[in-house]
């Protein structure tokens, strides 16, 4: 394997939003991770676990609070406006809502080419063929130029999502739960378009998704994250076969199975309580209102991640006796 | 076998929209029998939300169209003959349903210990401080903690996933004989929605109880369902039960549907099956049948007309042409083409 | 058993039918509608709404009368010949004669002409100063916003019509200072409105989606916020003219609005309550104007905020 090109690194990143006095939402708590050129990052996790956040903190939607999001070894939240619209050509975005990440009053044509208007890229006839030419390339016909966005279907609305990203050519792309909102069969041929469409572009994927098994699927490695923190990461079938964080295990346990032999053998660990609110949360663990390996210290110091196996990282303070004491659990 | 308490009829349901008459439900027939899961399965437009709805009289007068000859017999009565001050003594007491988003479904501005109460006393003469007795109970028999407090809270208070708990326990207030969950946990956590359907499960079987479930999540089905129909564009396309739908389909889109999700403990990358094109368009649905654009087995005849029903078991049924003894069947997955009853 | 039951039919004896064709042929991504501009659609579902046709088409009538009136009838509506005064309708003078002997007819077309004018005017200034400062507030935000909206609920609660007095006292009676006084304290609403629009459709996706493209803020208002916004403006803009046309007639009516030799349907209403008594005509004709001209609004600004509301869209 040749050796592995560093595209983004995040440090001790933290995004915080102030949601009235005194009430600060820590949507992202100090995460750290790297993200290899031409690999897909997967992160996966529930509700209020920031990973949207994140996704749009590290490819500059959102400033940063703290930390660093380094793109290319250069910090993003350190560029002047021309840079920061120069940094825009090389990381886009791809949302989750089909129906409103389309403007409704535009054609899917000039919603392709607002990137390439924007950047003045191509004009006249070259930017028709452009767009002609981003339309195939997803999947739908050059006459749906000319169309509204209402008369699409969410499949379809998401492809077209997918040309807008594409159009001015980015490096890396932060798909942000873009299939959550589809029927399966449509899920299907949404994420076969974005693997076929990162070989043929040499891209590079942060997916976001609360869908463990097609987050697996398309990512090489994968990060869960809880309440701000990322408590797990690993390569994906490991991560699949080997989860060691507790919250990790009781994700992989919830999934469900379309296979009924199997879901009546799942063992299935059962997790109680809610979702905390990631408003001033308690220091310590965050997942410490619900795991059953509580301990007290758990409750005052927020574990940070480990190696515990190569390239196997855990942020838990009973992980590693966990692991030893039920080798295959 | 237990006793037949729904017979779905002929059910077929239009609705007047300005660009003609879209035909959401285009006849569909099926039994459901006491403290039994039946899983309704298709994608978004298939039908299977209109025809839950339809069996509820939950469908708006004024653009529904609904055939004269469509019936819908619960104990052997036909709901869509009953008039509104029928259906209202009925809903809620003998045949309650759930919605797939708990924040709409709750009425923001009442107590929730008070909605719960209003199912009860709709239904029976009880007075309020029983009414309100029984609802707590329910609060509890949902396992939400501290129910007594939470009885004097407004929905905004509650997450989504005691939402949904607090919708359960307004539809099972009254007891009712079957319950119709249309997509309950779609909006929900994974964690929540496994704890939600073990709570849904636990519930029918303390009050043998019979569910209708209307889903996309395949996933959902395999723990629940004890049977299984698929609806494409309006009709059935197959049914069965739930081990001869996952390990023994017969119809191309059952087996479009396995194949397109991911298989959490398979290793391969490999692309998912997809099917290409979107769903047809129920204003002028096609003559034939209306998965062959995207069936990649279609033959000929199946643009040309509807498929007879091929029966495989009791149980198994389906409505496609590749069961014909004339059909070419090269290629097809293994064990789709069976010997037939 | 199969139940199967094979129907031989001439169609059946082709060999081709279990011929294999997949999916060839066939797309699946064709959209069968023709495709409608936005603005075709909200047309589309306006033009159903018989009431709104109905009130559209009345309103060119009037508007059309009121231009084409005195030139049919080639009265003047200054000419004073006391020997006809007072007199009912007739074929000569088809709403009578007021007190002056002036044809009556030809004073509506004239007044009402002054009516319109002025309620079109004083909406055109509400609007304009309304939508911009929404929409600075609403995309500012923070201090901006603050100030905007504090000057609102300021402006808000003067009393309407000692302004109107002070004002007309200050610059004078004249078309301008009925106009600036009446839309001075007529923008608030508009400007909460559309920033309130505006706060909504900074959130949607696709206005991050055009700052995640390099959009510049002028891009996306122009291109995003405006045009989703101007459906919400139309209605308002709609149903603010009758309130203006009844708030100019009111003040003519107390005597604080048009001044003669100029006339407006409010004026005439004045004159004409003096006549109440004995010829109820001169009163009642402006009025009718008034009240008809009002209701084809509403009726327009109904039709179209019900042709807008995606939510009603069948």
């Amino acid at each position: 394997m040749d050796k592995k090109e560093v595209l983004i690194e995040v440090k001790d990143l933290k995004k915080y939003f102030q949601v009235g006095r005194n009430q600060t939402l820590k949507a992202v708590d100090g995460v750290n991770f790297k993200i290899y050129k031409g690999e897909t990052l997967g992160i996966v996790g529930e509700s209020g676990c920031g990973k949207t956040t994140c996704g749009k903190t590290v490819m500059g939607l959102y400033k940063a609070t703290d930390g660093e999001v380094l793109f290319d070894g250069v910090d993003i939240n350190k560029l002047n406006k021309k840079e920061k619209k120069e940094f825009t050509k090389r990381a886009q975005i791809i949302f989750q809502d089909p129906y409103s990440s389309l403007n409704p009053r535009m054609t899917v044509g000039d919603i392709i080419g607002e990137g390439i208007d924007i950047h003045k890229l191509y004009t006249g006839k070259e930017r028709q063929e452009k767009i002609y030419e981003l339309l195939e390339l997803v999947g739908l016909n050059r006459e749906h130029a000319l169309r509204f966005p209402h008369e699409f279907s969410g499949g379809q609305r998401q492809r077209i999502g997918i040309a807008r990203a594409l159009a001015i050519e980015p490096e890396f792309i932060v798909c942000d739960e873009p299939i959550s909102a589809l029927d399966v069969s449509i899920q299907a041929q949404v994420v076969n378009l974005l693997i076929e469409l990162q070989q043929k572009k040499n891209l590079t994927y942060l997916f976001i998704a609360h869908d463990l098994s097609m987050v697996k699927h398309i990512s090489d490695r994968v990060g869960v994250m809880y309440l701000g923190n990322m408590v797990e990461f690993a390569e994906s079938d490991e991560l699949y076969q080997n989860p060691l964080h507790p919250y990790t295990k009781a994700l992989m346990a919830a999934i469900p199975i379309p296979d009924p032999d199997t879901e009546e053998q799942k063992k299935r660990i059962r997790l109680e309580g809610e979702i905390p609110s990631p408003v001033n949360p308690k220091p310590g663990c965050r997942f410490v209102t619900r795991c059953r390996y509580a301990t007290e210290k758990c409750h005052q110091e927020t574990p940070q991640l480990e190696e515990l196996k190569p390239e196997h990282f855990v942020a838990c303070h009973r992980a590693k006796e966990l692991m030893e004491d039920h080798p295959q659990e | 076998m237990k006793e037949k308490i729904l017979e779905v009829k002929n059910l077929e349901v239009s609705f007047k929209t300005y660009a003609g008459i879209s035909h959401a439900v285009r006849g569909i027939d099926f039994d459901l029998h006491k403290g039994e899961t039946l899983a309704i399965v298709g994608e978004s437009g298939c039908g299977k939300t209109v025809s839950s709805k339809a069996i509820m009289r939950l469908l708006p007068e004024s653009n529904t169209l609904i055939n004269e000859n469509s019936e819908v017999l619960f104990h052997g009565e036909d709901l869509l003959k009953k008039s509104e001050n029928e259906m209202v003594s009925i809903r809620g007491s003998k045949i309650s349903m759930i919605f797939q988003d708990p924040m709409t479904s709750l009425n923001p501005t009442m107590k929730i210990g008070d909605q719960i109460a209003e199912s009860i006393l709709i239904h029976r003469k009880i007075s309020k401080e029983e009414a309100y007795k029984e609802a707590l109970e329910m609060l509890q028999l949902v396992k939400i903690p501290n129910a007594e407090k939470r009885m004097k809270q407004y929905p905004f208070e509650f997450s989504g996933g005691m939402r949904q708990r607090a919708m359960i326990a307004i539809a099972l207030a009254c007891k009712p004989e079957i319950l119709i969950a249309d997509e309950p946990t779609t909006a929900l956590d994974v964690t929540i929605q496994a704890q939600i359907m073990e709570l849904i499960g636990e519930l029918q079987k303390e009050l043998d109880m019979a569910m209708i479930l209307v889903t996309h999540d395949l996933g959902v089905v395999a723990s629940v369902a004890d049977k299984i129909q698929v609806m494409y564009a309006g009709k059935i396309v197959e049914r069965g039960d739930v081990r001869e739908i996952f390990y023994q389909s017969t119809h191309p889109y059952t087996r479009a549907l396995l194949d397109s999700v991911p298989k959490i403990h398979s290793t391969n990358k490999e692309t998912l099956y997809s099917l290409k094109g979107t769903p047809p368009d129920l204003i002028n649905p096609p003559v034939g049948c209306s998965f062959a654009p995207r069936c990649e087995y279609g033959m000929n005849i199946c643009r040309k007309k509807y498929p007879e029903l091929t029966k495989f078991s009791d149980t198994q049924e389906c409505n496609c042409w590749l069961h014909d003894p004339r059909a070419d069947v090269s290629n097809l997955p293994e064990n789709m083409i069976r010997r037939r009853q | 058993m199969s139940t199967k039951e094979v129907v031989m039919t001439e169609e059946w004896n082709e060999s081709d039918d279990f011929k294999r064709v997949g999916t060839e042929g066939l797309s699946g991504e064709d959209i069968g509608e023709k495709s409608l501009t936005y603005w075709a659609d909200v047309w589309r579902r306006f033009r159903e709404n018989k009431l709104a046709i109905f009130g559209l088409i009345l309103l060119a009538v009037i508007v059309v009368i009121l231009f084409i009136g005195p030139v049919i009838t080639g009265q003047n509506y200054q000419l004073i010949d006391a020997s006809i005064k007072n007199q009912g309708p007739s074929s000569a003078h088809w709403f009578g004669t007021d007190d002056m002997g002036r044809d009556l007819f030809t004073r509506v077309c004239v007044g009402g002409r002054i009516s319109i004018y002025i309620g079109l005017c004083c909406t055109l200034v509400m609007f304009v100063i309304g939508a911009l400062l929404g929409a600075l507030a609403g995309l500012k935000g923070g201090l901006v916003d603050d100030i905007i909206m504090r000057i609102c609920e300021f402006i808000g609660n003067l009393p309407y019509l000692i302004i109107v007095v002070i004002l007309s006292m200050v610059l004078g009676r004249s078309m301008f200072s009925l106009v600036f006084a009446m839309s001075l304290t007529a923008w608030v609403g508009t400007a909460r409105m559309v920033r309130g629009q505006i706060l909504q459709i900074k959130e949607q996706d696709y206005v991050q989606a055009a700052t995640a493209l390099g959009a510049s803020t002028g891009r996306i208002i122009i291109k995003h916020l405006l045009p989703n916004t101007l459906g919400i403006i139309m209605v308002d803009i709609t149903m603010s003219v009758p309130g203006f046309i009844f708030s100019e007639a009111f003040l003519s009516y107390i005597g604080l609005g048009v001044r003669p030799p100029e006339t407006s349907w409010g004026a005439l209403a004045s004159a004409g309550q003096q006549q109440l008594m004995f010829y109820p005509h001169e009163l009642f004709f402006p009025c009718l104007m008034i009240v008809l001209t009002m209701l084809t609004f509403h009726l327009i600004g109904d039709g179209l905020s019900d042709a807008l509301d995606p939510k009603l869209r069948k």
